[in-house]
């Protein structure tokens, strides 16, 4: 199985979130690390490529800085990897970002593409779906198992309240990759070693600019929640208050 | 970004006394390549992961949990940067060996053991086996299959090791050597295969031996119950009528000491980074644990003296990162030019990498005595509840303490430092007497308006040079008078140790910091900007009082108020704010909980 996986470098979970007077995040002091879901995606697909064979392509879009997500993906398998390399990739919205990947990867054949559920700065949880409905391919979201079967796949989506979903699917196709479905595993030294002479393409924008269109989605504003705290007495009988405390539980906070 | 220059130019051991150095000269943690950052990263995660979650067990000595680590840790590729390919290692830098050294030590108890295993477990055979001993013995040392250890004190001999009454004998048959006697103090000794021993062969050849745990008339003592890396095991070994097959004889007989001691200054470079990444965990639970602890209804991090300690932690840090670093950059640099291909490749290596033998003892001894600075604080920090066991500062500071006595007391590498100096002085392969006579010169003929110093850091490195020439001033009087037997002179032999470390130090933040202006700009070094000027001024006061104590034992009446004339003008300056800067330091870590230098 050929698999491609994407992901994306984000910010390290324990970043300060600072904004200047313009609303903007100030990154000066900021490190980075893989979107946790995609590195889940990435061991699953180095798994099946174990299990089946084939290739495992690691994909990725932004500056510099984020081909260092691609060597950590080469260190621990990963066969090969592209690099859409510009900063303005950093301010395309999910839909775009869909079509640079979709563009980039024309001339491949995968069996399958991988990318995290979503990612843990913007949580759009749209790149995935997109791109297989700019493919037309089927798609399946927050997978925790893939079985390969003579016809194509069977999945696992992890539905709410403890239920789960199982899916047949026909080849190629595009899922979402829920975190914590496995073992992540580490990046060997000799891996390391061995990931400086792997194959990365870079993919400059202008190679992919035809593909793209203007943002559907755009940030309007940034800004620190204000702390907000009301605090209520209800009085009365205690019957009568314990009727309006389930009222307000119920309609105001809605947790009931 | 700017290209960061990596140093390509060698230079000689000890020089940074009479040499400037050029921040494109130094490697620095901001040089780290994208492999590093990788196996630093992997060596991260590996600590955070397995090691720090197994603590608990491992203090209470299940060592079969430390076997399994040591084994997992082979796995990675963690444990055999320093073998060779040939023998199932990698063959790595001497940067990568101190990166990984670095975050290992999260947790001293567990580093303990991957230190005695990769370091003087594992090299006495990298560095003086044949080629059956090492294909023998080093795939499985790299894997973790079998563990090193290395025995070579004694109840009545440490530091003078050459003391040793362990005895060898070769047998009638002159297959075996059959060794007697018993060695002390040995790390991994409860769960290791395989030992480097030294014994007398006939009584007086001093020389090493290969012996493995399975060996008739090998045996175990009792577990030491120890001060700290409690996590560790610490036992005697027993050798009574021990038979080793000749074949197990390591390097020549009587030229054991050529092991026992090049193999300490080989791997002593880590212990300092070992140093330098537990000190880092301190200061990060002290910002912790300040940040949450409240007091007078405010959290303590709010408290200048709290402040002061976390700021003084993390000059500790940063000054540490930047002397481990450049060491190991300047071993990797001359280790490059060896022909690792050639016959006599091993020697060559272990030339190149002694040759930094000052450098190394330096960080060894700077690093122990910093790290021992912050687990006091922290415990200071958390008050009484860094008194007890149930908080880590307890623990932290009980760990520390053997830093400064193993791998070389400090006291015998302060020796080894100033001894080091004077031997390359005198043998004129350290131009140390004709600048110390330039010197002496120059300031006996007066006062003199010092050399304008241009470009960032300009009074930084102005003070640097300052330091240089009160130590080598106060070198100069002390050779004066003793010649030769200053050998003898151990407190003067300490003193002149004290101001090369503390040089060496000062220079090394002073590059760093440099080498982030020149690449970033002003705005972003301001943290290592402040960090530096910190350091220099707690420098600059021990250089003061080590060049005092040495003019005041050498000198006196006239002699001595000149003398001290002369240090008054070498040791002056403009002092720093250091209330300031520590405010600000301090202001940074609290802010993002962590060490930090943006």
């Amino acid at each position: 199985m050929k698999i491609l996986v994407c992901m994306k470098q984000v910010p390290q979970k324990d970043a300060p979130l600072k904004l200047n007077e313009t609303g903007t995040w100030i990154r000066e002091d900021v490190s980075y690390e893989v979107n946790e879901p995609d590195a889940y995606a990435l061991e699953e697909a180095l798994r099946q490529k174990e299990k089946h064979g084939g290739e495992v392509v690691v994909i990725t879009s932004g500056p510099a800085r984020a081909q260092q997500v691609l060597r950590e993906a080469l260190a621990k398998g990963a066969d090969r990897a592209i690099h859409l390399e510009d900063n303005a990739f950093v301010g395309l919205d999910a839909f775009n970002t869909a079509r640079a990947f979709a563009a980039a990867i024309k001339d491949d054949q995968f069996d399958l593409i991988f990318t995290g559920l979503q990612s843990d700065d913007y949580g759009y949880a749209q790149t995935g779906v997109v791109l297989a409905e700019l493919l037309g391919w089927p798609h399946a979201t927050i997978i925790m198992q893939i079985e390969k079967n003579e016809s194509g796949i069977r999945v696992k989506r992890e539905l709410e309240a403890g239920y789960f979903q199982f899916v047949d699917m026909p080849l190629p196709a595009v899922l979402t990759i829920q975190s914590g479905i496995n073992k992540l595993r580490y990046a060997t030294l000799i891996g390391i070693k061995q990931a400086k002479n792997k194959p990365l393409r870079k993919v400059s924008l202008a190679e992919v600019q035809s593909a793209l269109g203007a943002n559907l989605q755009k940030i309007e504003r940034l800004y620190v929640p204000q702390k907000t705290k009301n605090t209520e007495f209800l009085e009365g009988p205690a019957g009568e208050v314990a009727k309006k405390l389930a009222e307000k539980l119920r309609n105001e906070v809605r947790v009931l | 970004m700017a290209t960061t220059a990596i140093p390509k130019t060698k230079v000689s051991g000890g020089s940074f006394l009479l040499e400037e150095r050029r921040p494109e000269e130094v490697f620095t943690p901001e040089d780290f390549t994208e492999q590093h950052q990788l196996i630093g990263q992997t060596a991260e995660e590996f600590a955070v992961n397995e090691i720090i979650p197994n603590a608990e067990k491992i203090e209470h000595k299940d060592f079969s949990v430390t076997r399994d680590l040591l084994k997992k840790a082979g796995e990675l590729g963690l444990s055999s940067v320093e073998i060779p390919e040939a023998y199932g290692g990698l063959d790595m830098d001497k940067v990568t060996a101190a990166v990984i050294a670095d975050h290992i030590a999260k947790y001293a108890g567990f580093a303990t053991s991957w230190g005695g295993h990769t370091g003087i477990g594992t090299l006495p055979i990298v560095y003086f086996g044949t080629e059956e001993q090492k294909k023998k013995y080093l795939p499985r040392l790299a894997t973790g299959e079998i563990v090193g250890a290395y025995a070579l004190s004694e109840s009545t001999s440490g530091s003078d090791a050459l003391n040793c009454r362990a005895r060898a004998t070769l047998s009638p048959d002159g297959k075996h050597y059959i060794l007697n006697g018993e060695k002390m103090w040995i790390t991994n000794a409860g769960f290791a295969d395989l030992f480097t021993v030294f014994a007398k062969v006939d009584g007086e050849k001093f020389t090493a031996f290969l012996v493995e745990k399975t060996f008739p008339g090998f045996s175990i003592g009792a577990e030491e119950h120890k001060m700290g890396i409690r996590g560790s095991s610490t036992c005697a070994i027993i050798l009574n009528d021990c038979k080793v097959p000749v074949e197990n004889l390591l390097g020549d007989i009587g030229k054991g000491h050529i092991i026992a001691f090049n193999i300490l200054n080989v791997g002593r470079f880590k212990l300092g980074a070992m140093c330098v990444g537990g000190a880092r965990v301190s200061l990060e639970n002290s910002i912790g644990y300040a940040k949450q602890r409240k007091a007078f209804g405010k959290v303590i991090a709010d408290f200048g003296l709290v402040r002061e300690k976390l700021a003084n932690m993390a000059v500790g840090v940063y000054t540490g990162e930047s002397m481990v670093y450049r060491t190991v950059g300047m071993m990797d640099v001359a280790l490059s030019e060896v022909d690792k291909s050639g016959a006599d490749a091993i020697k060559e290596i272990r030339k190149a990498i002694e040759e930094y033998a000052v450098e190394c003892s330096i960080i060894k001894v700077w690093g122990s005595e910093m790290i021992d600075y912050v687990v006091d604080e922290t415990v200071q920090i958390y008050g009484g509840y860094g008194f007890v066991e149930e908080y880590p500062a307890e623990r932290a500071y009980r760990d520390a303490r053997i830093n400064r006595i193993f791998e070389g007391t400090n006291e015998i590498n302060r020796l080894i430092i100033t001894g080091f100096l004077l031997k390359r002085a005198m043998s004129g392969q350290l131009p140390l007497m004709p600048a110390i006579k330039k010197l002496m010169d120059e300031v006996l003929s007066g006062p003199s308006v010092g050399e304008e110093v241009e470009g960032p850091l300009a009074e930084e490195r102005k003070l640097v040079a300052q330091a240089k020439k009160l130590g080598l001033f106060a070198a100069g009087s002390a050779t004066q008078k003793y010649m030769q037997a200053i050998q003898d002179q151990q407190e003067v032999m300490g003193a002149i140790a004290d101001m090369t470390i503390e040089t060496y130090a000062m220079e090394s933040a002073v590059l760093r910091a440099q080498k982030i202006v020149e690449r970033d700009g002003d705005s972003a070094a301001m943290l290592p900007i402040a960090m530096t000027r910190v350091y220099l001024s707690q420098a600059m006061e021990k250089i003061e009082a080590g060049a005092r104590r040495i003019i005041a034992a050498v000198a006196e009446g006239d002699m001595l108020r000149t003398q001290l004339a002369i240090l008054r003008r070498l040791a002056k300056y403009e002092p720093f704010n250091t209330i300031g800067l520590r405010q600000q330091i301090a202001q940074k870590v609290i802010e993002r909980g962590k060490y930090t230098l943006v």
